[in-house]
């Protein structure tokens, strides 16, 4: 019983989703269902939050294997919240002189526009950046020619390598003009406009017979292993 | 050996991938850059607006994706203010504001001081806003309900700029430099197909081929991670001899750690199909 | 209050013609034209009219620099303008009307210096019109009740014995072997969700099967580490897998702290993953639902590891990376039969059959455009194909007719 109101739920708000496509009285639902989504979203920031501190808390207090990682978390979350929420630092803006919060969040030297400029955009990007390395050690694992496609990938993957870097530019610099096609940048944009094209169009038809499936599934309630045991 | 290399610490790897980026960064090598059909397309495009065209700047990437896509997007603003284009910037990533107000401060007011672009006028922030696809169906039909004022909190009917500019359809192009979700598949997806709408994107390089199956369409024009934004730069130059000078282009800089760390990729390609082989000689076992 | 500025307005440019002994104001707009805009929900109308003449560069100082659009609604008129157009445009849709009042419009041009042109209006006051359906989708529409109705009706044959064979897919079967590797090994698993909200069908997808790792799972007693990167998925998480112990009759081994909340900042969240993996080892990883960036950098911290590993996203510039580094990998559509392949029970499994069917659209589809586009670029837009070619063009895909 506990799972039929949300199927009843998931059917009225998909079915509405999805007449509100040709049927323009409709489309100011849809809107708002994504609307309330958004709110509903946030406000569940507030079950993450909760769960957040009542997690690390925890594993600080039971001083579970690495505890000390979730101190600094713990931390950082309350200077931030409180010179966000705060807005430290932050001065005055022009239109309301008067006013000591109404100033921009992240104001430049503002300490939230600190914690962002250094320690927000250097740590993700540095995250970011390591990718490159295991770009790399998965090119050396993955890319062996054991059969005759993985040749191809290997073959394809030398060809693209070289024409996004300035050394496939250089080796067949010498290949006439009207031969551009058999250079290493010409054949990379090739291999993507033509062979990479006509893989991803397919996947992509896949992709959305298999959401048209799966939606049609839930919403008919075929499918509700996502919404736990009935009781 | 073999038996080294069979079971090669990744950590090598790491070494040697560091030692390719670092080397070359510190060195500062500068290899030519030629733009390819693609970027030239959209090189065109701008290029061809007629002077005071209005361009709404999507820019929906964060500080993670700054290195690969900030040069692009500055090279964007920068020809945008060369033609004297209108910009109205919009983010919709929460991270993104400050990266907007960098390119503001240090291309529209900073490199082209001179032109004493007006804000309001010229160009226009209309900041942040939550609602990924949702924001992007609203920009779609009516800019003002997602976005009443600006990012200063100026109303957009006080603004010449934004006055009369209803929704997306108002602009005569949007280029959109986007890190992932929401970003140009979105902008297609639900402001595209909504009618006649220019997008010229600059992505990342793993989105990339998912944007091709758009291209000519939907997209009029993909720069592809750092090598489209190198290419566009040359583009400019070409056009621009007040650029020719590489130190004045981040992404051709950056064009020298990518080729050594690319030539790395396809040495241990190389490394792991010998190892391989050797192994299968020896009835091996990997 | 509009009238007195309107008096006020008309004193000004008379006692600037007294004084000036010229006429400033510029020619207004004419040829006022209201139109219903079409498949809406009566929310707009479009006002068109001709150019005042005043509209170019050679009118000097009258030189028309914007058009005021002035509204009545029910025959109140509006204070101020409701669209402030520059010159040259000609056209306004009004987006903010509403189906069960009359409108009435004006044009009023304005000048450089800021003198204003007469009213220009048009005759009838207009209401717009509610359209039930939107004609520009019509064909849209036949495709979508195609697809639906083709998995409805595969779904009830499966209900009535229909074959539903659904060819083994590697990864799924993989999951008995993870979990079973996980328990002889005495160390948990971890399962990603992705890292986007519910309103993904990736992250529905991926829960689905995260309560059948749950359940096998909950039956050789091995614990299922699940950090999420969005709250509400958090919370759906948590309910799958508490339905999934029950399902297995093992309440009392669900650990509710271990499905939690992690960031929603993708790289925070990457950063607390790989930790977690570095020090716990799981012996399997599951990432199943929509990632980005950090596929590879979870996929290559788990094989470091050493863990058996499955993911699947429709994400397909992620797929490479996957495939790369994992053991096994659902490709796009493959994650979303997971839960019919998964369940086992005949009309799920029929659900992919009608998919098939749609898939066989597509084909039908692609091939008749090919040929259609050849035939016209061979014969010319005029012979049966070229205008076959545009009806599909035009009224199918709702295109202009490209070349």
């Amino acid at each position: 019983m506990r799972n039929v109101v949300p199927l009843v739920i998931a059917f009225v708000a998909g079915v509405t989703m999805m007449l509100a496509l040709f049927v323009p009285v409709l489309q100011p639902l849809q809107e708002r269902a994504s609307v309330w989504f958004i709110i509903l979203a946030a406000i569940a920031f507030l079950i993450g939050g909760t769960n957040l501190l009542l997690h690390h808390a925890r594993k600080i207090a039971q001083q579970e294997a690495g505890w000390g990682f979730s101190a600094v978390t713990l931390v950082s979350f309350f200077i931030t919240v409180f010179v966000g929420l705060a807005k430290w630092g932050v001065p005055p803006s022009d239109a309301y002189p008067n006013h000591p919060w109404s100033g921009n969040y992240i104001t430049e030297g503002a300490p939230l526009w600190w914690l962002y400029q250094y320690i927000i955009d250097p740590v993700t990007s540095t995250m970011f950046a390591l990718l490159s390395f295991y770009v790399a050690s998965a090119a050396y694992r993955a890319f062996r020619a054991k059969n005759t496609e993985a040749m191809i990938l290997l073959g394809t993957a030398f060809i693209v390598l070289l024409g996004r870097c300035s050394a496939g530019t250089f080796l067949t610099s010498w290949v006439p003009e009207s031969l551009e096609a058999l250079t290493f940048p010409g054949a990379t944009a090739v291999i993507m406009a033509v062979f990479t094209t006509a893989g991803q169009r397919a996947i992509m038809i896949g992709i959305s017979l298999g959401v048209a499936a799966i939606s049609l599934r839930i919403i008919l309630g075929l499918d509700r292993s996502y919404l736990g045991a009935d009781e | 050996m073999l038996d080294f290399l069979n079971r090669l610490d990744r950590r090598w790897i790491f070494l040697l991938m560091a030692l390719a980026v670092a080397v070359p960064v510190l060195c500062k090598p500068i290899f030519p850059e030629q733009p390819s059909p693609l970027t030239r397309k959209l090189f065109d495009t701008i290029e061809e607006l007629p002077e005071g065209s209005v361009v709404y700047m999507a820019f929906d990437y964060d500080p993670p994706s700054q290195a690969e896509l900030g040069p692009m997007a500055k090279s964007f603003v920068r020809h945008c203010c060369l033609k004297k284009h209108k910009m109205i910037f919009a983010n919709l990533w929460p991270a993104g504001p400050p990266l907007v107000d960098e390119n503001i401060r240090n291309v529209v007011n900073g490199e082209f001081a001179s032109e004493n672009f007006v804000y309001g006028e010229d160009y226009v922030n209309l900041g942040y806003r939550p609602g990924n696809q949702v924001a992007i169906t609203q920009i779609a039909t009516d800019l003002r309900k997602i976005y009443p004022t600006d990012a200063t909190g100026k109303n957009l009917g006080v603004l010449p700029l934004t006055r009369s500019f209803k929704n997306i359809f108002d602009a005569d192009l949007v280029l959109n430099v986007s890190a992932g979700y929401p970003g140009c598949k979105e902008w297609v997806q639900y402001a595209g197909t909504k009618g006649d709408l220019k997008i010229g994107a600059g992505v990342t390089g793993v989105q990339a081929p998912q944007l091709f199956p758009y291209y000519p369409d939907q997209l009029v024009g993909i720069l592809a991670a750092i090598k489209g934004a190198a290419e566009y730069e040359a583009a400019i130059a070409q056009k621009y001899p007040q650029y020719a000078d590489p130190q004045k282009n981040e992404a051709i800089k950056r064009m020298g750690p990518q080729l050594f760390a690319h030539l790395l990729m396809l040495a241990l390609i190389v490394l792991g199909n010998v190892v391989h082989v050797a192994n299968r000689r020896r009835g091996g076992v990997r | 209050m509009r009238q007195v500025s309107k008096l006020l307005v008309a004193i000004s440019f008379t006692a600037s013609m007294w004084s000036n002994g010229a006429v400033a104001a510029p020619r207004p707009a004419t040829d006022v034209t209201v139109t219903d805009r079409p498949n809406d929900a009566g929310t707009g109308l479009i006002v068109k009219w001709t150019l005042s003449p005043d509209d170019e560069e050679s009118a000097g100082a009258n030189r028309v620099v914007v058009y005021q659009i002035f509204r009545q609604v029910n025959g109140k008129p509006s204070e101020e303008p409701v669209a402030k157009l520059n010159a040259g445009n000609n056209e306004y849709s009004d987006s903010n009307c509403q189906s069960d009042a009359h409108y009435q419009y004006e044009v009023v041009a304005v000048a450089e210096d800021g003198e204003t042109s007469a009213i220009a209006t048009h005759a009838e006051r207009i209401r717009p019109v509610v359209q039930w359906f939107d004609s520009s989708r019509t064909w849209v529409a036949v495709i979508v009740i195609f697809v639906c109705a083709a998995v409805i009706i595969c779904t009830e044959l499966a209900k009535h014995g229909w074959s539903t064979y659904v060819r083994p897919i590697a990864g799924l079967t993989a999951i008995d072997e993870a979990v079973g590797r996980a328990t002889e090994m005495g160390r948990p698993m971890l399962f990603v969700p992705g890292i986007m909200d519910l309103d993904e069908i990736e992250t529905v997808a991926g829960l689905t099967i995260l309560s059948h790792v749950g359940e096998k799972a909950a039956v050789y007693d091995t614990p299922v580490e699940v950090p999420t990167a969005r709250s509400l998925v958090m919370t759906a998480a948590r309910e799958a897998l508490e339905g999934a112990y029950l399902a297995a009759g093992r309440t009392e081994g669900f650990d509710e702290d271990r499905v939690y909340y992690v960031t929603d900042e993708q790289f925070g969240y990457v950063a607390a993953v790989c930790g977690w993996m570095s020090r716990e080892k799981p012996a399997a990883c599951f990432y199943l639902g929509k990632f980005f960036a950090e596929s590879l950098v979870l996929a290559e911290t788990g094989n470091a590891c050493g863990a058996i590993q499955l993911a699947g996203t429709a994400e397909s510039a992620q797929l490479p990376f996957f495939v790369a580094a994992c053991d096994y990998t659902l490709i796009g559509e493959e994650l979303f039969a997971a839960s019919a392949y998964l369940s086992g029970e005949p009309q799920q499994l029929g659900t992919l059959k009608g998919q098939d069917v749609g898939k066989v659209l597509a084909v039908v589809l692609l091939v008749c455009g090919s040929l259609l586009a050849t035939g016209a670029m061979i014969s010319g837009r005029d012979s049966l194909a070229g205008r076959a070619h545009d009806y599909l063009m035009v009224h199918v895909l709702n295109k202009g007719v490209g070349g």
